[in-house]
């Protein structure tokens, strides 16, 4: 299968394994007759036992769930150093329950945020916090419902790689990170509003 | 008015490529219903009843006649003819077809106009005054600040996808006109102590299905920093704003829920990281702004000719009633009142916005303002000229004098066209028309607002009008709901339900009594809203529940 990984600027191989939280019977509670995705809510997901169960490769680069590197981080810490462990989070999860400062985050090799609908805008302040408040360096990654639609945005807010959902074509979302030329406010990319960028008349 | 550089040129026109290939791939079927949702609704495109709607930006509505001409050339190539002029400061077309929006979109690029951000969960177009620079109460125009929001929150990366909508509005006069209590966010501009100007900013108020007035998160923030500010407020919302419900999803939801404390902690925690950072704004970018709304080149010494028309009485009474003091001597804003009886509250037909285009040209500078009362307003009018443009806006059906009057009703699109709707909104705001068309008589009534919604959704702002009427859905039939007490502005409240609701043949004669109470308990001239405020809704409520079966 060809890769659908956009790096920086072009579809490159992969690197890196991301290893998923085992699927533990879907979680689905009802709601005034409709039926509510658990997750969305923004409540205790993935579960403990969701935690326990993630088998850890032993070798490799991996990039965790949060919250199984969390429980792990004393066995892992050899290969943190070594640069092979990076996390993924979901966009209610917040990172800085389980990551205390700045020296903490930058030893990760990559952080990837996981969107699980497209429409979910979390992942672009999730990104901004990371990038300005931690001043994360290395690898951004966004991942899950990642369509052409968003590239352009998650690329102003601080992302470096997308992984483009599989049932799309990656040669053609990789255009959209080109869809505007001179956008106007400041934000990761252009630190600059355009009116501090250009001379404008 | 701000005139593009290359730079805004160079956006819209992108926009619209990238509009035109997201289209493509949805008719190819590469972008599925949901997919293609969030991204038509980003421009402009709603899927409503009879076909897509469209709604164009009118950033804070102003407009030039070469812009009003285009939109009266594409309502006739595009659509139907004509065009509704929203609460939002907004044109809405009613039939585009879905394969022309492109092209439309590409037509309104040509003079400088977009429907970038009119709909979808994004920040909206921002609304300020529409006596903006004019009006004699102004401390500050609100609207360099506006255009400096409208370019930085336009592709704003972070904030395309948010929880639900989001409205800003600014206002800088002493008599809020922009309603910033019932925004999203609300700018309030003054000068300090020291005459350096501030910025009052209000937070979490909103109209819909749960009305609130904003809460104050900020006394006092200095100019500069109202981006960064902004930034940090929608950061936390979009953030931890309700996914999950989309009545719960607004802003203000959050801060009720947080509390205005705690809300304002996590933004204040956020604002940190950006205070001081490079999207705060200069004095050099402000003066840049400031420059493209200088003065016209207005006359001085001007006689006024009004006094030998005093005896016309219907002269007198639109020249009351549609006219605003203007901060120039000799000169007087005219506001057009798109409200005579039976037509559709705002709309406005090709051939009556290509007549006001010209009196824009021949009376007021070549520009002209949309106004949240879905009236169009010509900011800058010789006193002198006023009978003869009183006379040319009587003959396009422009010159109803009943702008405040109960007769200027507030009336979103509704049942007819919206498919949110529950009842029909436009049929019910003509029947009250039509019942109340003695001139003379609805003077004598005084300023009365009457705000129509179709369902709970508030595009009318029915919560904030004097009188409120509300559509709701019973077992499938359309009855009507109806609050008194509802005010906008400075001294802004939440209208009260009287009780029961009512058939849309009831209506008319419930307005009635209504007004009927408040001619019997009204002391001296004693205005409608001061009277409900006074007496309380008891008497109207037993007046009317004791007559009217149901
Ligand atoms: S208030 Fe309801 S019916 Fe009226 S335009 Fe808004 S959504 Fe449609």
């Amino acid at each position: 299968m060809a890769t659908q990984l956009i790096q920086i600027d072009k579809i490159q191989d992969d690197d890196w394994v991301i290893i998923d939280l085992p699927v533990i019977e879907v979680e689905i509670k009802k709601q005034a007759g409709k039926v509510v995705q658990f997750k969305l809510t923004g409540e205790a997901y993935p579960t403990s036992e969701q935690i326990e169960k993630t088998v850890i490769p032993a070798s490799g680069n991996i990039i965790l769930p949060l919250q199984v590197y969390a429980k792990n981080k004393a066995r892992l810490a050899e290969r943190l150093n070594k640069g092979e462990i990076g996390i993924w989070l979901l966009t209610h999860e917040e990172i800085e329950k389980y990551i205390a400062s700045e020296e903490e985050i930058n030893q990760f090799s990559i952080i990837a945020i996981k969107t699980e609908k497209f429409a979910d805008g979390r992942i672009f302040s999730i990104a901004a916090r990371i990038r300005n408040k931690f001043r994360f360096t290395h690898d951004l990654r966004a991942i899950g419902d990642v369509l052409k639609d968003q590239l352009y945005f998650l690329k102003r807010v601080g992302f470096s790689s997308y992984v483009i959902r599989e049932d799309r074509n990656a040669d053609e979302a990789l255009e959209a990170l080109y869809d505007f030329s001179d956008p106007y406010q400041g934000a990761f990319d252009l630190k600059e509003p355009v009116w501090r960028r250009k001379k404008r008349k | 008015m701000y005139k593009y550089d290359d730079i805004d040129q160079t956006i819209v026109d992108e926009r619209v490529a990238q509009y035109e290939d997201q289209l493509n791939r949805y008719l190819k079927k590469q972008l599925t219903d949901e997919e293609f949702r969030p991204l038509r609704l980003q421009n402009g495109l709603y899927i409503q009843r009879h076909a897509p709607m469209l709604r164009i930006a009118i950033p804070y509505g102003l407009l030039s006649s070469t812009q009003l001409r285009k939109l009266a050339e594409i309502a006739d190539k595009y659509d139907r003819g004509y065009g509704h002029f929203s609460t939002r400061q907004n044109l809405q077309l009613n039939w585009p077809k879905l394969e022309d929006t492109p092209n439309i979109l590409r037509e309104l690029a040509s003079v400088q106009m977009h429907a970038i951000q009119t709909s979808g969960n994004c920040v909206r177009n921002i609304t300020t005054d529409h006596f903006s620079g004019i009006t004699p109460d102004e401390i500050i125009d609100p609207r360099h600040i506006a255009e400096i929001l409208r370019q930085w929150s336009t592709f704003h990366p972070e904030f395309a996808l948010l929880p639900r909508k989001f409205k800003i509005a600014v206002t800088g006069s002493r008599k809020d006109r922009a309603l910033v209590q019932a925004h999203d966010i609300g700018l309030e501009f003054f000068l300090d102590e020291t005459n350096k100007i501030v910025v009052k900013v209000w937070v979490g108020g909103g109209l819909g299905r749960t009305p609130i007035l904003g809460s104050v998160i900020n006394e006092k923030l200095e100019w500069q920093h109202i981006l960064t500010y902004c930034e940090a407020i929608l950061r936390v919302y979009n953030l931890y704003g309700r996914r999950d419900n989309s009545f719960k999803a607004r802003i203000k939801i959050l801060v009720k829920a947080l509390g205005i404390d705690k809300f304002k902690a996590l933004v204040e925690e956020e604002w940190q990281y950006i205070k001081d950072g490079p999207n705060t704004i200069t004095e050099a970018e402000l003066s840049r702004i400031k420059a493209f709304f200088t003065e016209p080149a207005y006359k001085t010494n001007l006689d006024s000719n009004l006094e030998s028309h005093q005896n016309e009485k219907a002269f007198t009474q639109w020249l009351t009633r549609c006219t605003h003091a203007h901060k120039k001597q000799g000169y007087r804003a005219v506001t057009l009142s798109l409200k005579p009886t039976y037509t559709a509250p705002g709309d406005a037909s090709s051939d009556q916005m290509r007549a006001v285009a010209d009196m824009a040209d021949d009376y007021s500078f070549g520009e002209l303002r949309v106004s949240h009362e879905q009236n169009l307003i010509l900011a800058d009018v010789q006193e002198d000229k006023l009978y003869e443009l009183w006379q040319k806006a009587k003959t396009l059906s422009l010159a109803t004098p009943n702008v405040g009057l109960l007769t200027d009703i507030i009336c979103c699109p509704g049942g007819d066209f919206c498919s949110l709707a529950n009842a029909k909104s436009i049929p019910i705001a003509e029947s009250i028309q039509a019942v109340f068309d003695d001139m003379d008589y609805l003077h004598d009534i005084g300023d009365i607002n009457l705000n129509i919604s179709g369902c709970m959704n508030a595009c009318g702002h029915h919560h904030v009008g004097h009188i409120g009427i509300l559509g709701v859905d019973k077992n499938d039939t359309e009855w009507y709901q109806v609050t008194l007490g509802g005010n906008q502005g400075n001294f802004a409240s939440i209208g009260k339900v009287i009780g029961p609701s009512f058939s849309a043949e009831q209506m008319p004669a419930v307005i009635r009594k209504i007004i009927d109470v408040y001619i019997s308990v009204r002391q001296d001239d004693e205005a409608f809203i001061d009277c409900v405020h006074r007496v309380g809704i008891e008497p109207f409520k037993n007046t009317i529940y004791q007559e009217t079966a149901h």
